[in-house]
């Protein structure tokens, strides 16, 4: 896969997280991760929003 | 038994909120908010006590919310699920010149986990889904609330698996953008 753009790796971090992607996907995504702080944090954002939704039903 | 009953009627301005934001609609979520707690009721033995009871009902409350959403399939309420599913409205959180790099860069969130102890931050979450289009509501509580695999979910709503990543995307999208303008710009004033 082709270098990642932050619009594209913000779409498989959303999908990763109901999906597992394939091993082309993760690599590039974490290519792109490793030098990407916005995305990082993006990611992290997602994660909390899950958490955040657990404690809504608990 | 009397404590599993206050214990199930005790939640039923959860289920009405859930209920609610699923289907937009203030009678429909009472249907299926009465006819969740009364199936408990009536099936209380079958409670095994291995999950809360709050988690208990939100899966009969699932059961319930799906058959209307199968009777409903045809009527209007219907009718922008496809335009939810669409992704290039999502293009403007890009900026295309830029190497569709952010347009509005996220921003780092102070002390996140604290504030899920907070009853205003969990309002705020009710305001931003509220503020969700209907389709893309219901699809995220279904799979964030819900738990339901994303198969099950495209059965369900009979969409392809295309079709949920966007909605899901969206909703991920916009939800966070409304929590980080309403909630955590203004981290400093909430302590």
């Amino acid at each position: 896969m082709l270098k990642l753009s932050c619009k594209e790796a913000s779409r498989l971090i959303s999908q990763s997280m109901d999906q597992k992607l394939t091993l082309a996907q993760r690599a590039a995504l974490r290519v792109h991760l490793s030098a990407c702080d916005a995305c990082t944090r993006f990611g992290a954002h997602l994660q909390h929003l899950r958490a955040a939704m657990r404690k809504y039903r608990e | 038994m009397a404590d599993l009953v206050s214990a199930i009627n005790a939640q039923r301005g959860y289920l009405m909120r859930v209920a609610q934001l699923q289907l937009r609609d203030r009678d429909l979520a009472e249907d299926v908010v009465q006819e969740t707690l009364l199936a408990a009721l009536e099936g209380e033995a079958k409670f095994a006590g291995k999950s809360s009871v709050k988690t208990w009902l939100t899966g009969i409350l699932k059961h319930k919310i799906i058959d209307v959403i199968r009777k409903r399939q045809r009527e209007p309420a219907m009718s922008t699920l496809m335009q939810e599913a669409e992704i290039d409205d999502l293009d403007v959180f890009f900026n295309e010149n830029d190497k569709d790099h952010w347009e509005s860069k996220p921003a780092e969130w102070r002390n996140p986990e604290r504030d899920l102890e907070q009853r205003q931050f969990l309002e705020m979450m009710d305001f931003c889904l509220e503020k969700l289009p209907p389709n893309t509501a219901r699809v995220f509580l279904f799979r964030e609330v819900m738990e339901l695999e994303s198969d099950e979910i495209c059965q369900e709503l009979k969409i392809t698996a295309t079709n949920l990543w966007v909605i899901l995307y969206r909703a991920r999208m916009l939800l966070r953008k409304c929590l980080e303008q309403n909630w955590f710009a203004g981290a400093s004033a909430h302590g």
